[in-house]
């Protein structure tokens, strides 16, 4: 027991105590955590692909597929299985969504980043979170409630549940999505950068459009893009405003039909394993694919591609 | 490049009775200051002393943060800056500013070069392709940079080295002619070849420019500036020339700073 002589040598017990337990019990957590998101998304892929690989391989005609606008999964005498009309339909409500969200968005959160500022900003930013926030069936139900008689009487059209009410419910959905978005990407502009140009005598306006948006190019892309992505996949407000007819649309007061809007409408009258529910298994597959590309299109280009 | 020689005692800044506020905050106490044209003028004193806030308030970069109040007046060539009339763009075109954190656009060299002129140029005096590369050519020789960067122009801004780029933070303010440089410690992100070769630059701009440099180490002081501030708390302790300051200050603060007791 010499008490002073134990300060002499360096301290080397590694014996577990409670805060290593704690400290490996925190870390396979977390590992879990991380790795459940990949899992996940493989399982989810696995599933969807196994419902739909036969017919991929059996059933598929794919010029039919996807040149063909007749998709008559039911029909007596001969099934056809043709999704041309509901690809032009996701994408003809998904580009109008863009048209009306892509302006605004930008322009809110251009707003919100170099104009806002203190409490106002702050107020400003929780608003759009709270409308990202806005349940898709509720969307959907302005849409047939108050979006489709407002069509019919302003522009006189028989049918209000078209391409301009899913386009118009689903723009403002995205909005809120790539605001918040797109302010991230301009919050991350160094202050120096703007700081520089005002001192050499910018304006306003000038450091905006000459350095900010510029700079955040990147980001602002990347906001837009996943825009498109939930454009894509969104399907309840789509299915409600769209009228869901199946059509080829001359104008935007024509009804169509999402690709989403068909699965979700159809799956639950198949019989499990049968040829329908194997096709919209592989609509499934094709919304997979296209949503996934899309994101990592995004994600590559808020990383900042280098170009070579 | 005409020599200033005969305009020595001209006064380029005039700042009379200036007191500036913070919110609530009083960070500068009544200065009074005349800064020499074409001469190199720094400012030195401990942090906090105001040293950046003053040099910030002679091109209203300060009201960026928009908290900020100020009385009493600043003339640069009679006019004072703080008048409703001035326009705090063409203010800008004269009063150059370098900050201490190198930061070039992220834009290619050429368009770095060129931003400030765009800005301050009209669209119907827009010059030729070939005149806009002898103005690139130019601002990039005066700050020795021409030899090193000719071939990339097109290449951007933000991959050249530190000293590279506090270099090119000076040469773009060159073409839109400013009178007056404000430089807030402009070497002190750089290693010390840097600072040598900044410090060599700046005192070559000496004459055509009026410089004001707001500086921590004094020894850049004692050797890069023709004329010294001291600063201390807000308030202006001693104005004199450079050597003068270093060598028989008049105020015990200044010779205690200077003496290493407290800063």
């Amino acid at each position: 027991m010499t008490g002073r002589a134990v300060n002499n040598t360096i301290q080397t017990d590694d014996s577990p105590d409670l805060d290593w337990y704690i400290d490996r019990i925190v870390q396979v957590l977390m590992f879990i955590g991380g790795i459940s998101a990949i899992v996940l998304i493989i399982g989810i892929f696995i599933f969807v692909t196994r419902e739909g690989i036969s017919f991929i391989f059996n059933d598929l005609d794919f010029a039919e597929f996807f040149a063909s606008p007749r998709w008559r999964p039911t029909s007596e005498w001969r099934a056809t299985y043709g999704i041309l009309a509901l690809i032009v339909g996701t994408a003809s409500i998904t580009g109008l969504a863009m048209m009306i969200a892509i302006p605004f968005s930008l322009g809110s959160a251009i707003f919100i980043s170099e104009f806002a500022t203190g409490k106002y900003k702050e107020y400003l930013k929780v608003l759009v979170e709270l409308l990202a926030a806005i349940p898709s069936v509720v969307w959907g139900f302005i849409g047939l409630t108050i979006m489709n008689p407002l069509i019919i009487q302003i522009f006189n059209v028989p049918v209000g549940l078209n391409v301009l009410n899913a386009g118009l419910i689903l723009g403002l959905m995205a909005a809120p999505i790539i605001t918040s978005i797109a302010e991230d990407a301009l919050k991350a502009v160094p202050d120096g950068f703007r700081e520089a140009a005002e001192a050499m005598g910018a304006t306003k306006w000038q450091v905006i459009y000459k350095v900010v948006l510029p700079a955040a190019k990147n980001g602002l892309l990347g906001a837009v893009l996943l825009g498109v992505g939930r454009g894509f996949g969104e399907t309840m407000a789509v299915l409600m405003a769209s009228g869901h007819a199946i059509n080829l649309p001359e104008n935007i007061f024509d009804s169509v039909r999402a690709l989403t809007a068909t699965i979700a409408a159809e799956l639950g009258e198949t019989a499990v394993g049968s040829v329908h529910y194997q096709s919209l298994f592989t609509i499934g597959i094709f919304l997979f694919l296209i949503t996934f590309m899309i994101n990592l299109t995004a994600d590559l280009v808020v990383r900042g591609v280098k170009k070579g | 490049m005409t020599s200033n020689g005969s305009n020595e005692n001209k006064i380029a800044i005039k700042t009379r009775n200036m007191n500036l506020w913070y919110g609530s905050f009083q960070a500068l106490f009544d200065i009074n200051l005349d800064v020499k044209e074409g001469m190199i003028t720094s400012l030195i004193g401990p942090s906090g002393c105001g040293k950046t806030t003053l040099l910030r308030s002679y091109n209203r970069i300060n009201e960026r943060l928009g908290y900020v109040r100020i009385d009493g007046s600043i003339k640069m060539f009679g006019k004072n800056i703080y008048d409703d009339d001035v326009e705090i763009s063409q203010l800008r075109q004269q009063v150059g500013m370098v900050f201490q954190r190198p930061n070039p656009l992220p834009l290619s060299i050429r368009d770095n070069i060129l931003f400030a002129w765009n800005i301050h140029t009209e669209k119907e005096n827009r010059i030729s392709r070939s005149e806009q590369e002898d103005l690139i050519e130019k601002s990039l020789r005066e700050v020795v940079l021409w030899d090193k960067v000719k071939d990339k122009l097109n290449s951007k801004a933000t991959f050249l080295s530190l000293e590279e780029q506090q270099k090119l933070c000076i040469a773009r303010l060159l073409p839109v002619k400013p009178k007056i440089l404000l430089m807030d410690e402009p070497c002190s992100a750089l290693d010390p070849k840097g600072t040598e070769a900044v410090e060599e630059l700046i005192w070559r701009l000496r004459g055509e420019y009026t410089i004001l440099i707001v500086t921590h180490n004094m020894a850049q002081a004692r050797r890069a500036s023709e004329e010294c501030v001291f600063m201390l708390m807000g308030k202006m302790i001693e104005h004199d020339r450079t050597e003068k300051v270093f060598e028989t200050p008049e105020q015990q603060e200044t010779s205690d700073y200077i003496a290493g007791r407290y800063g």
